[in-house]
């Protein structure tokens, strides 16, 4: 992904060179000529193409914005609700991660997610111990987390 | 536009002001630290994040002066508010803070009693 960024950015500055117009606009018709460039070469990279990276990220982010908001008016209407009804519990949920940062991010992910809560990971770094403040059922939690952060976080990741 | 700016600004305000107070709420009424900890590391974060945006809005709509350091604070907010939720939640149980009698299921005291004894703590 790196490597195809740099190309990018260095066959826009060629492009400014060629027609020697050292502005932000010449800056920008090289950058889309350079994609046009490495889109047609894409065969020739091992990995993917680095803009498929660029559009997964951005649909994570969009993910996490959602579940923040969705999260907070959970806790809102736990808060104001008049008697306080709800089944906290810790579950254990196995994850297929395995370099940290992922299970960094998908951790600050499920602890800004409505009703859960990281509270531990285990030291082989195969299992997350996850609160959760309304718990009817365990399994359909962890599909839940696992179809959309697990998956989401792969997308970003796998080459 | 006025109209559209005030909206940018005052929104964000009032929706970080309104969750700030469910975050207080929430701290009071909650029955123990775990559940209470829901509301802090969630409802706050949140709420700061959007007083944060509306007051970038006013200053760049209103007074023509753009600070990018209140972006930066929005994202480190961002990465620093799970982070703490997570350490106070961990560092209680392993200290022993007891979880509310209403918790259903409690998979994580068979691992942190395993912890416990291959680390020789009592």
């Amino acid at each position: 992904m790196a490597f195809q960024m740099l190309l990018n950015f260095a066959l826009a500055f060629i492009w400014m060179f060629l027609s020697s117009n050292y502005t932000v606009s010449g800056f920008l018709i090289g950058f889309i000529l350079g994609i046009i460039v490495i889109v047609m070469m894409r065969r020739f990279f091992k990995q993917k193409l680095y803009l498929v990276r660029v559009w997964a990220i951005i649909k994570l982010t969009v993910l996490f914005f959602k579940e923040l908001i969705l999260a907070n008016v959970q806790v809102f209407k736990l808060a104001v609700s008049p008697k306080m009804d709800m089944k906290p519990a810790f579950f254990a949920m196995p994850t297929e991660l395995t370099e940290d940062w992922e299970i960094t991010l998908l951790s600050s992910l499920i602890t800004l997610t409505p009703g859960t809560v990281v509270v531990h990971v285990s030291d082989d770094a195969k299992t997350l111990y996850i609160h959760a403040i309304d718990m009817d059922d365990v399994d359909e939690a962890i599909d839940d987390i696992k179809n959309s952060f697990e998956k989401a976080i792969m997308e970003v990741t796998k080459s | 536009m006025t109209i559209l700016a005030n909206l940018l600004v005052i929104l964000p305000i009032s929706i970080g002001v309104l969750f700030i107070v469910v975050t207080a709420i929430g701290l009071i009424r909650f029955p123990d630290l775990y559940t209470r900890a829901h509301a802090a590391s969630k409802s706050a974060t949140l709420g700061v994040m959007s007083v944060l945006i509306g007051v970038f809005f006013h200053f760049w709509l209103f007074e023509n002066h753009f600070n990018p350091r209140i972006l930066l604070g929005i994202v480190f907010l961002f990465i620093t508010g799970p982070v703490g939720g997570h350490i106070m939640s961990r560092s209680s149980y392993i200290a022993g803070v007891k979880p509310w009698e209403g918790t259903v299921k409690d998979d994580l005291a068979e691992e942190i009693e395993r912890m416990k004894k291959e680390q020789g703590i009592k």
